[in-house]
């Protein structure tokens, strides 16, 4: 069953450097939004499976990103690990409508917001 | 077969060694000594006479000194000491003016006379200059040896254009090195298509456009009229009223064999010097090998066959049996990185012949083979040469390829049926197949070498069987011959790439960055062909250390391609928050900033506080969002960044010294202040550390920092390569100097050294062990202009670096992005 996903613009996609990354708050994760050296946005919940790294602080490459704090590799398509580790960090949707940053957030995380 | 009796040998009869004088100092006259060498040691008293004022080195390797592929010490043969080694005289600089065959003598310029009982002649060839206005104007160079090299690199340091003439082998080789030099470059030449002798017109228009996507132009059909310019050379003006400007103009027309030092001795000379299969001329005690000479009525301008005379000259020179020298069949290859063309035999075609032409446009591969009765004639392979080696062996044992015909074009794996695989294909290949085709070397000899010498590198291989030692374009196939020999013992020596992004090593990559002019992450991957679209961690790192290293001032820092903890200017620590360590010059510190700290850690709820090992304090647990503020408080208090995060200077860890210690002998804690003070703020290739004791109780442990420095009763011993790391390392002394102003001087010319040299993430005690202690003394110690050198580029590159990368973040919200969330828009 494919939960609805409720749609938070994060304003210009500009306002992530590029190969780079940013991150959003919610009520229950960190999020971390990419931007790749093509122009792309990727987010992925800010911590990866290993020790909990924050991935938003990791060097952005192709489109992967490297851990800060172990050198872990995951793809920001899918938020798997890459190489012989296994692990995955959870992938958040994302899209660009208009320049502006779009990603897609499930009701626990829209928390707060869906009760007030 | 001829020998020369022993009996009738003048020396022989006056009970000494017979002399043997060698008229120049190249690739043949050498090669001739060093055969001789391991075919009768010690039979001859050695003299060689050079024109050229160096050591006998790798004339092919001339192309990769100029584009910066390679460099001076790379491609030198044989050093001093194989001369002195082997009892050889070598009188280098200095040409031989005169042969006297009646009283066995040569004169040299310098006006020293030597007799011989036998002459060698190896005076190689004369570049051609064309007879025009102009060609002796400053700026107009041929390509022959390293002082034209060093003529090219002094004129592409300003840029400007340069004109090659001549678009044959040499010309483009030249041209393609300028280019990489970072000049514009133009090719003149006279037939209709690149490389006329040796391609058709279908591989030199292929060739002409590859080069044209590189940025050199061609013009062929261009003739030259004239060369312009009053004191120096400005331009060049072509037959049909075209005129170019250049501030180099590199004659590559031709060569001529070297001859005429030989026909005013009275030798017979026609186009080279006439010698028979022995390689003796028309005086029987004078021999001639090389590009001088014309045999059977050939002159060569290539190595292999010049190898091949060797071999037989060295044979007679012995006085062994032997067939001489029966002529050659040569093949070209280009030198040109990425650019893969191959050609051999006649392929000029004709009536009689049949060919096969293979094209595939969108990979840019062009073959032609032609067949004569069945038989390979020639061949040309432009953009896949992998097959290069095959068809020559059958072009050369004259192979009946009638049942091959159908797949001839589609290569070797195809004909053998084998897969391509390039192992196998070497595995399959046979025992007389040749695989060096410089030095005339065939798979068994390798084979025999690896198994009977227990040879497992390349290099042993080049070592043992010159296979390979030469322009090096079979070193891949030698590698899978030990690959095939060896089994699962053997692994690639080569110099491994940074990471999976390049095939590029560290080395390389820095020295390419320099040579070509590379100055931004983009430029490096595109050049050098990077396989990712903007690398991974580990490579971009190391390239944006090497841009900063080498363009100090002009490079602009790339933040992404930095860790986290350079990026941001803190510590990330494991659970996400950051630790803080500003400096504390010397470990100095006073009231006033011990009560900034106590602040700041109440303010911000900074958990932890600790001395650190390098005599700071560290603030531990701060919030990446409130770093901002952290650090205006402590810029407030004249605090800046102590770079605990970064490969750069960290900390300089001092004793009390003479100020107060009673056995102190110097001022150390004064000296650690300066130290720091001048250091601070430059990337390095990993961390560094200093530290300074007053007197020899070391109780700073300056022995295992980067650089130490102890006081002793005269003076500062100075001490390198110390860690304390994983593997804990002592220092090595370095030397002993007098004066502060000498520590401070040897200090930032050891850093710059290491800057300079060392690969990213490598830190000085395995650098020092890599390189050798010798190495740095070599340069920093015994070489005063060297030291000098490295101490004012040290200093020029710290004008820009040393900015507090705090008071940037604060006060000039430099990556202010870091700091702040995403917020939702309303
Ligand atoms: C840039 C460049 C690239 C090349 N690339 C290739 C390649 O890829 N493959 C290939 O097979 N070949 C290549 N060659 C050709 C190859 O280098 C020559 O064929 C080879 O060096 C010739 O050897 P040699 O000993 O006959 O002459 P040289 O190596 O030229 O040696 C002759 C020496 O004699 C000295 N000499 C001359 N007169 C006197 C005198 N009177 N007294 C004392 N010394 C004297 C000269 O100074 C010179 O050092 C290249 C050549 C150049 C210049
Ligand atoms: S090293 Fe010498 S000068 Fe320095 S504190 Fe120790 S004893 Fe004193
Ligand atoms: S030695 Fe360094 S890396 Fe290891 S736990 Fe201590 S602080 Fe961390
Ligand atoms: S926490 Fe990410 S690699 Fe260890």
């Amino acid at each position: 069953m494919t939960e609805l996903l409720n749609w938070v613009d994060l304003g210009p996609v500009d306002n992530i450097p590029l190969q780079g990354a940013r991150t959003y708050q919610t009520e229950t994760d960190r999020i971390a939004v990419f931007r790749t050296v093509d122009g792309e946005v990727f987010a992925l919940v800010d911590r990866c499976p290993h020790k909990d790294g924050p991935l938003a602080q990791g060097i952005v490459h192709g489109h992967f990103v490297t851990c800060p704090l172990h050198n872990m590799v995951f793809s920001l398509e899918t938020g798997e690990a890459q190489g012989a580790e296994d692990g995955c960090a959870r992938k958040v949707e994302s899209r660009i409508v208009d320049g502006k940053v779009r990603i897609g957030l499930t009701s626990s995380q829209m928390g707060a917001i869906n009760a007030g | 077969m001829t020998k020369i009796p022993a009996s009738k040998d003048p020396a022989l009869l006056q009970g000494r060694r017979p002399r043997l004088v060698v008229i120049g100092n190249g690739m043949a006259g050498m090669r001739t000594v060093e055969e001789l060498l391991t075919r009768a040691p010690g039979k001859y008293d050695i003299t060689v006479f050079g024109a050229e004022p160096r050591v006998n080195y790798n004339r092919i390797m001339l192309s990769p000194l100029l584009s910066g592929e390679k460099n001076f010490d790379d491609i030198v043969i044989n050093g001093q000491d194989w001369y002195e080694e082997n009892g050889i005289t070598l009188q280098s600089g200095d040409p031989v003016v005169d042969i006297d065959r009646a009283n066995k003598t040569v004169t040299a310029e310098s006006g020293l006379a030597v007799s011989y009982d036998r002459l060698l002649l190896a005076t190689g060839s004369m570049p051609i200059v064309i007879p025009i206005a102009g060609k002796d104007l400053p700026g107009v160079v041929t390509f022959r040896d390293v002082d034209d090299v060093d003529v090219m690199l002094k004129a592409a340091e300003s840029g400007g254009r340069a004109v090659v003439i001549g678009g044959g082998l040499l010309g483009l080789e030249a041209a393609v090195g300028l280019q990489a030099r970072g000049m514009k470059v133009t090719v003149l030449h006279l037939a209709g298509h690149v490389m006329e002798r040796q391609l058709d017109a279908s591989a030199g228009y292929l060739l002409q456009q590859e080069l044209g996507r590189r940025g050199i132009e061609v013009i062929t059909e261009a003739d030259t009229r004239e060369i312009t310019g009053d004191e120096h050379v400005t331009g060049v003006w072509l037959k049909d009223g075209r005129h170019l400007d250049a501030s180099l103009v590199v004659m590559a027309v031709g060569i001529r064999p070297n001859g005429w030092l030989a026909d005013r001795a009275g030798l017979s000379v026609e186009r080279g010097i006439v010698v028979d299969d022995f390689m003796t001329t028309s005086d029987p005690a004078v021999k001639a090998v090389g590009e001088c000479v014309q045999h059977r009525g050939q002159c060569y301008g290539l190595v292999a066959p010049l190898f091949e005379m060797a071999k037989s000259c060295a044979d007679h020179l012995a006085e062994l049996e032997s067939d001489g020298y029966p002529g050659s069949v040569t093949s070209t290859k280009l030198k040109v990185t990425g650019v893969d063309v191959f050609s051999a035999g006649d392929f000029s075609g004709g009536d009689e012949v049949e060919e096969i032409v293979f094209r595939d446009a969108g990979r840019g591969i062009y073959k032609r083979i032609v067949l004569e009765e069945g038989r390979i004639k020639g061949a040309v392979l432009y953009g896949d040469t992998a097959d290069g080696a095959w068809y020559f062996q059958m072009l050369k044992d004259a192979t009946d390829v009638g049942e091959l015909r159908d797949t001839l074009a589609f290569g070797q794996a195809f004909a053998g049926g084998s897969v391509g695989n390039p192992r196998d294909a070497v595995a399959a290949l046979p025992d007389d197949a040749e695989i060096c085709g410089c030095n005339g070397i065939c798979k068994g000899t390798i084979v025999a070498a690896i198994n009977e010498q227990g040879l497992s590198s390349l290099d042993d291989v080049r070592a043992h069987t010159k296979a390979s030692a030469s322009c090096g374009s079979c070193s891949g196939l030698v590698e899978n011959l030990l690959a095939v020999t060896l089994g699962g013992e053997f692994e690639a020596d080569a110099a491994k790439p940074i990471c999976p992004c390049t095939d590029h090593d560290h080395d390389t990559v820095r020295r390419l960055i320099k040579a070509q002019g590379l100055k931004s992450m983009a430029a490096v991957m595109q050049a050098l062909e990077w396989k990712t679209a903007d690398g991974c961690h580990s490579c971009r790192p190391a390239l944006n250390y090497y841009l900063l290293a080498a363009w100090p001032g002009d490079y602009v820092d790339h933040g992404a391609s930095r860790f986290i903890n350079e990026r941001v200017h803190a510590n990330i620590q494991k659970d996400g928050t950051y630790s803080v360590v500003p400096r504390m010059w010397g470990g100095l510190t006073n009231p006033k900033e011990l009560r900034a700290l106590a602040d700041v850690a109440d303010k911000f709820d900074i958990p932890t506080m600790k001395v650190t090992g390098g005599q700071r304090i560290d603030l531990l647990g701060v919030k990446k969002e409130d770093l901002p503020a952290v650090w205006a408080d402590l810029n407030a208090a004249g605090m800046v960044s102590g770079h605990a995060y970064g490969k750069s200077l960290r900390t300089v860890k001092t004793c009390v010294g003479q100020e107060w210690c009673r056995f102190g002998t110097q001022m150390s804690m004064s000296m650690g202040v300066e130290l720091e003070q001048m250091t601070w703020g430059s990337w390095m290739p990993h961390k560094f550390k200093m530290a300074v004791s007053g007197c020899p109780r070391n109780c700073a442990e300056a022995t295992i920092k980067d650089f130490g420095v102890i006081a002793t009763e005269g003076g500062w011993d100075l001490h390198v390569g110390g860690n304390g790391g994983m593997h804990v390392r002592a220092t090595e002394l370095l030397c002993k100097v007098k004066t502060r102003e000498e520590v401070k001087e040897y200090c930032c010319a050891f850093i710059q050294l290491y800057r300079e040299e060392a690969r990213y993430l490598e830190r000085t005690a395995p650098w020092i062990e890599r390189v050798g202690l010798k190495h740095v003394q070599e340069r920093v110690v015994d070489d005063a202009d060297n030291r000098a050198a490295l101490y004012v580029r040290f200093l020029k590159s710290q004008e820009t670096s040393q900015r507090d990368p705090w008071a940037e973040r604060v006060k000039e919200s430099v990556d202010a992005h870091e700091f702040s969330f995403l917020q939702a828009a309303e």
